[in-house]
């Protein structure tokens, strides 16, 4: 599927991501995004990083799938999750590109990428979503589901693997080699 | 001689730091709601729109605004005829930010520099102290988080650099981090003093109510016009493009030495949590 475009112009769209849709997204474009994604920062990436350096497994199968660079806070009783906004993807740009090479095809944060980053998008056909820094609570409500897959020990920087129902994103990189941080100055600038 | 016992101190610091991270204060969001009229780009709108409704939930649904609940950074104006009974006071911030981060279910993000291994309850906190005229005990939280902090800078600038070596220095801090410390920001500037007194300037000027203008006329002058600047910059809400890249701009400024020129930038995210109260 291509993902479905609302008449509010909003496309509805699936984790893990396909061909199909990754080739449909520009930069500029709301999604709303559904289905299962990771949770992953600073300390699980330096995990991941010496789990393939010592050729062992990554705790999922990375193929198709999207990262969420997020710490959540801890959930309140009754709550599936507590707030869960992006943190600043640029920390994770030295992990990205080999990741990315090795079929993760999604990445959702706040801030820009490096050139390595944007070039590894291009090459291996995959997005990078930004999600709104600090609406850590709005994000909350989209998440149905989170469960503790890896790295437990890490507290707020374990790994989650979430069941999320219409996450609001915007896609910042795109295969083409468009931006919206780079696109976005451009136009508004005085 | 008034006495003031920690358990009050501990209870207030476990309220304040729970009120900050869950209720944008009135200020903020008035801020923030004004911005949607003067932000052009409808992308910008939207972001901003959807800070508000964020703000919103977070209060009903008593959740941190944003999960980053930030290093504990407290501020304490102690007057000098208190008496702080019952134990002692660094011991007592420190529990009512334990306290306050476990029971307000809020994120601990407090680690070692190197190993990154957490200590657990978000101790130790910041404490600035100040010793003021009078018998009370006035205490200011300012959870801070690190995406904000991250682009902050002390600079050593040379006196010949003055007014408009400030304004590039600070313009340069708030494009280098363009969408990182999730604009709109607030920009804290600090300018004289020595080394350290710049930073702590620069923090200090977070804490004035934003839409408050310096006593000093020049100062003012100087707000408002890098203000002007850093929303012709296009980074616009969450850098996305637009005329929201700053709410405000704060100068906090104290003489300096005949042969530096210190300033610091403090960049401060949308989530402005800042609470204060008297014992």
């Amino acid at each position: 599927m291509t993902g479905r475009t609302g008449t509010d112009g909003v496309k509805r769209i699936e984790a893990p991501l396909t061909d199909t849709v990754i080739n449909s997204l520009k930069a500029g474009d709301k999604v709303l995004l559904s289905g299962f994604i990771y949770t992953a920062r600073d300390a699980a990436h330096k995990r991941f990083s010496e789990a393939l350096e010592a050729g062992r497994e990554l705790p999922f199968d990375i193929r198709g799938q999207v990262i969420y660079y997020c710490g959540p806070a801890p959930a309140p009783p009754g709550k599936v999750i507590g707030s869960c906004g992006p943190t600043t993807s640029s920390r994770m740009d030295s992990y990205a590109p080999g990741l990315i090479s090795l079929g993760l095809k999604g990445m959702i944060g706040k801030g820009k990428r490096s050139e390595a980053v944007k070039r590894a998008l291009k090459e291996h056909r995959a997005i990078y979503f930004g999600a709104t820094g600090g609406a850590g609570a709005l994000i909350a409500r989209t998440v149905v589901a989170a469960d503790v897959i890896a790295y437990e020990d890490l507290g707020p920087e374990a790994v989650l693997r979430l069941e999320v129902k219409d996450m609001p994103l915007f896609v910042v990189n795109d295969i083409f080699g468009n931006d919206l941080y780079e696109a976005g100055i451009e136009r508004y600038k005085r | 001689m008034r006495e003031i016992h920690i358990n009050d101190i501990i209870s207030m610091i476990e309220h304040l730091f729970i009120d900050a991270n869950v209720n944008l204060s009135e200020n903020m969001y008035d801020m923030i709601k004004s911005a949607i009229d003067r932000e052009e780009s409808p992308v910008g709108k939207e972001v901003l729109r959807e800070l508000l409704k964020n703000a919103d939930l977070a209060r009903e649904e008593k959740m941190p605004i944003c999960q980053d609940t930030g290093l504990a950074v407290t501020f304490l104006e102690i007057g000098q005829d208190v008496h702080i009974a019952g134990g002692d006071l660094t011991g007592a911030v420190s529990e009512g930010v334990r306290r306050a981060y476990l029971n307000g279910f809020l994120r601990k993000s407090c680690c070692h520099p190197f190993t990154r291994k957490n200590t657990g309850d978000n101790t130790p906190p910041i404490i600035h102290t100040k010793i003021v005229p009078g018998d009370r005990l006035k205490i200011t939280v300012l959870p801070k988080g690190g995406g904000s902090e991250n682009y902050g800078e002390v600079r050593m600038l040379t006196p010949s650099q003055g007014r408009e070596g400030v304004k590039a220095f600070v313009l340069e801090m708030v494009r280098r981090g363009g969408p990182n410390p999730c604009p709109p920001i607030i920009v804290g500037v600090g300018i004289g003093g020595n080394f350290e007194t710049s930073a702590l300037l620069s923090k200090e000027a977070l804490m004035v109510p934003a839409g408050e203008r310096n006593a000093d006329d020049d100062m003012a002058a100087l707000e408002l016009e890098m203000l002007e600047e850093i929303n012709r910059t296009g980074i616009g809400p969450q850098g996305y493009g637009g005329s929201v890249t700053a709410l405000d701009v704060h100068v906090k400024m104290a003489p300096c030495h005949l042969a530096s020129l210190p300033v610091a930038v403090n960049i401060q995210c949308h989530a402005h949590r800042i609470r204060e109260a008297v014992l």
